[in-house]
């Protein structure tokens, strides 16, 4: 058994056991506030919508690989492994996508390479900005974001600046 | 923003498939884009609602009060001019769910944050300053245990799965200092 997988179950199991301790009616309060969340699903639908039809059209059009290509000398360039920039472009735009070139990395160097420690570092240190902004602005009907954009963009950017760094300083000594 | 970002991705995937010669699975991507939307949402719905409900029960059982409170002198730190308890209780919630790794969880928790600070908001199609920095925060990935990626480097025969968590915390804490300056030196351009 895996730690981790505790995780979830002991923190759904509090709340509840927590909220039928201070006696209040658990199964009515969960109801009331599920029913909340379809109201959330239609307001994200549309701006989604248009996000993964952006996102589908820039992987098939092969408009991605052709991005790869012309940032893969910048990349290098900054100390990023050449085999991890699909994974930067894709990050911040697309959960599935970057998830399927983290699998392809995981097979191709395995888990415990530079490159492998790298992509899992970078993974794990980066949301999916475009898609975070799409859903938390559309569901309440922001049209202008300001400054959200460039400031998560730079946040991810360091990331990827960053992670081949600190898998250096502590994993390769 | 979006209504620069979203026109430039179309019209560049179109002139590289032109150029690839790959027009016909660009038209076959617009068909299933709108299907496999619909079925994310529809994944995305079971998640949301569950989380709602349960977010519902910790916030009547005086639960969220009581981790706010825990995160407090960190909440006051990043959002100075945030007064609002219910707020506060909604974005503790969300950051607690993402330092567990549980990114399933912390999306419908931002969501309702996100509905608490639009409560506040004079302008209501304009993101406010503390919404920028809370859609950052969450977009620096900031976790304790990154669980999601330690379980897909055990599956893929990792030797030591969690060895990770201490490049990527760091790396995480560098990012959110990076995009919290940001949002601090860009706020005065957009007004």
């Amino acid at each position: 058994m895996n730690v981790t997988d505790l995780f979830l179950p002991l923190i759904v199991i509090s709340i509840v056991l927590f909220g039928a301790l201070k006696g209040i009616d658990v199964f009515t309060v969960f109801l009331d506030g599920a029913k909340g969340g379809f109201k959330n699903i239609l307001s994200i639908a549309p701006s989604l919508i248009a996000l993964m039809l952006a996102v589908s059209m820039l992987r098939e059009s092969g408009a991605l690989k052709i991005l790869c290509d012309t940032l893969s000398p910048v990349a290098s360039f900054l100390g990023i492994p050449s085999d991890i920039v699909p994974l930067t472009i894709l990050s911040p735009i697309s959960g599935s996508g970057s998830l399927s070139i983290f699998e392809a990395v995981m097979k191709e160097h395995g888990p415990d390479s530079f490159v492998g420690q790298c992509a899992s570092v970078i993974m794990g240190s980066t949301e999916t900005t475009f898609y975070a902004i799409t859903l938390y602005y559309g569901s309440i009907g922001i049209k202008k974001s300001r400054h959200t954009l460039p400031s998560a963009l730079c946040a991810d950017f360091t990331s990827f600046i960053i992670s081949p760094k600190m898998v250096r300083l502590f994993l390769r000594k | 923003m979006m209504n620069y970002i979203w026109p430039l991705m179309l019209v560049f995937s179109f002139f590289c498939a032109l150029a690839t010669g790959k027009i016909s699975s660009l038209s076959s991507a617009i068909i299933t884009s709108g299907n496999d939307t619909i079925a994310l949402l529809l994944k995305l719905a079971g998640i949301i609602c569950l989380w709602n409900g349960l977010s519902a029960v910790a916030e009547k059982s005086g639960l969220t009060n009581k981790l706010c409170r825990l995160l407090s002198p960190v909440l006051n730190l990043l959002f100075p001019s945030l007064k609002d308890k219910r707020t506060k209780e909604a974005i503790s919630m969300n950051i607690t769910a993402n330092l567990l790794g549980l990114g399933n969880a912390a999306t419908p928790l931002g969501l309702e944050a996100m509905q608490r600070l639009q409560k506040n908001n004079p302008h209501p199609d304009k993101a406010t300053n503390d919404m920028v920095r809370f859609v950052v925060i969450n977009s620096a990935a900031l976790r304790i245990i990154p669980t999601s990626i330690a379980m897909l480097r055990s599956e893929h025969g990792s030797e030591a799965p969690m060895e990770i968590l201490l490049p990527a915390l760091s790396t995480s804490v560098c990012a959110l200092c990076a995009g919290l300056f940001m949002t601090w030196f860009l706020k005065r351009f957009f007004k």
